[in-house]
């Protein structure tokens, strides 16, 4: 058997026509649609499931995802989130230029703070704070960010609510100083420069040109802590403060239907995070100004 | 056409540099720099990359800060206030409100990039200098039409080309109404055709006494607008004189070998 080929005959070149005419057949995925049947066959009997197993106990669920406990634990986890997103990202605006500032020792501190608050447990911080408040309770604190809901009543005590929304905010802080240190490390030093070069008080330099600028890399960030906050709020349900998840919980202990309940949970729970997630688009959307030709 | 006319007015000096050292790490930039510019010269500074000549516009608002010698502009001292045998460190304020009547402009224009170019322009007078912001918008649709950008006032500084943000740049600077402008390579981030219009906007505040000091590569900018040419190399003034003595008759061989390169 020979290993040599006889040359190719030569094919006569094809007699010139208009492609453009052709009919064009694209490929096929025959692979695609048979894995979009399977994902969809599974996804009807997840929603059949739900409908149909009586395991689920909708009416359970209806009749408890607007009693007035539910609204009033809905309500406080909210206000657990907002307080400790604010709170967290004011100190966290604070640590990230202390660690951004020229003095050694205003870096080594924030860096310090923000090793430390990285490092331990959000629960092991929450029931440390919430047993503070109860060993210190004849101990007047004085805290330098001081709204209302703070407040110490005569005893000098730390009440539960108090405890969670400093916990949440010192947890939140200090990622909160990282994700404000990257925006502003990610903005061109051009930036500070020229606003430096034309005179512009240092306040405002930091609030008119770099934090704008600083908000675009930030608030992706940001948004994603807030959401983890919103639900790691439900830890806070181990000190017994009467939000969502503690509710719940108080709820199915006494009527023993946990299913339903843990639904209404998972429902206000996505609810409000898809609401967050709306406002993150808006909010992104007015910081986008100026980057679009 | 010449405007060397700025030239007759009295002699007074605007920015006098007096032996002004300045080192990054172990890196020397400059090594004792003396120069003098008058009120209403344009001085164009000339010089291969690394001599020094843009660390040394910078130091003039204090953008860097010297380590040896001082430099004042229209008498006052750049960062540091005199108190009989000592020279006290402004705070940051102060140094913001000196720089204030000092107009820079950057290569890369450094435009704010969230504000319009109107905004981009108000923005200094009403908080650095407090003037009320009706009348800095006046103030900035005036500059604005000057540099012939009347109808750019709403674009944001991305929609615009090269050329355009530095005339905003420019106006931005000059919405301070600054006794001096700088302006520190001011086209060499540019295409080659839009040189042109910026050059143009400067040689126009050249036509009307702005005391400016260019730091530039355009050779042919520095012959038909300068009334002082300075020549730097490894952070020295090397010589200084009218265009022709310098460009056309220079008397150091680092001068000749730098303009036999680039012209």
């Amino acid at each position: 058997m020979s290993l040599t080929s006889d040359p190719p005959v030569a094919k006569p070149a094809p007699p010139p026509e208009d492609l453009g005419a052709l009919k064009v057949v694209p490929v096929r995925h025959p692979w695609r649609w048979a894995a979009v049947a399977g994902t969809a066959v599974l996804l009807t009997q997840f929603v059949h499931g739900l409908a149909t197993n009586p395991g689920w106990e909708w009416e359970v669920f209806a009749e408890f995802f607007t009693a007035d406990v539910i609204l009033k634990a809905v309500w406080i986890t909210l206000q657990l989130t907002f307080h400790g997103t604010a709170l967290g990202f004011a100190l966290g605006i604070v640590l990230a230029f202390m660690r951004l500032s020229a003095s050694p020792f205003l870096r080594a501190v924030s860096f310090g703070y923000v090793w430390a608050f990285r490092s331990i447990p959000l629960i092991v911080q929450l029931l440390f704070w919430f047993n503070l408040a109860y060993l210190y309770k004849e101990v007047q604190f004085g805290i330098p960010f001081g709204p209302g809901f703070l407040s110490f009543d005569t005893m000098g005590l730390v009440g539960a609510m108090s405890a969670a929304v400093l916990g949440l905010a010192l947890h939140q802080a200090a990622y909160a100083a990282e994700i404000v240190r990257g925006g502003v490390l990610a903005v061109d030093s051009g930036q500070l420069e020229a606003a430096a070069a034309l005179g512009i008080p240092r306040l405002r330099q930091i609030r008119r040109i770099v934090l704008p600028q600083a908000m675009r890399s930030i608030l992706p960030n940001a948004a994603n802590e807030v959401i983890s906050l919103f639900k790691g709020t439900s830890i806070v349900s181990v000190m017994a403060i009467g939000e969502l998840f503690y509710e719940v919980q108080v709820i199915y202990g006494r009527n023993g239907r946990v299913v339903p309940l843990l639904m209404v949970a998972t429902v206000w729970y996505i609810l409000l995070t898809s609401a967050l997630s709306v406002i993150q688009y808006y909010v992104e959307r007015h910081f986008a100004k100026g980057t679009t030709r | 056409m010449s405007v060397h006319a700025a030239s007759d007015r009295p002699a007074s000096a605007m920015v006098e540099i007096r032996s002004v050292h300045k080192s990054f790490g172990a890196l020397q930039v400059l090594k004792g720099v003396d120069l003098t510019v008058r009120a209403g010269e344009v001085t164009v500074v000339l010089g291969p990359s690394g001599s020094g000549k843009s660390t040394l516009l910078r130091t003039i608002n204090h953008l860097e800060k010297v380590d040896r010698g001082w430099i004042s502009v229209d008498g006052s001292l750049i960062g540091y206030r005199r108190a009989g045998d000592k020279l006290y460190e402004l705070r940051e304020r102060d140094i913001l409100k000196q720089r204030t009547q000092i107009g820079f402009v950057f290569q890369n224009f450094n435009l704010f990039p969230h504000l319009t170019v109107l905004e981009n322009i108000v923005e200094a007078p009403v908080s650095a200098l407090g003037r009320p912001r009706k009348n800095a918008v006046g103030t900035a649709r005036g500059l604005l039409a000057r540099v012939g950008l009347a109808d750019k006032a709403d674009a944001y500084p991305r929609q615009l080309s090269g050329g355009q943000q530095q005339r905003v740049a420019i106006a931005r600077a000059l919405a301070l109404e600054p006794k001096l402008l700088l302006f520190d390579e001011p086209t060499s981030a540019l295409d080659p055709e839009l040189v042109g219009e910026v050059l143009d906007v400067i040689k126009d505040l050249a036509e009307q006494g702005t005391t400016m000091i260019v730091v530039t590569h355009e050779i042919g900018f520095a012959r038909e607008v300068a009334d002082t040419v300075v020549f730097m190399d490894d952070g020295r003034i090397v010589e200084q004189g009218t265009p022709a003595d310098v460009l056309d008759r220079p008397r150091h061989d680092r001068t000749r070998a730098f303009l036999s390169k680039v012209l």
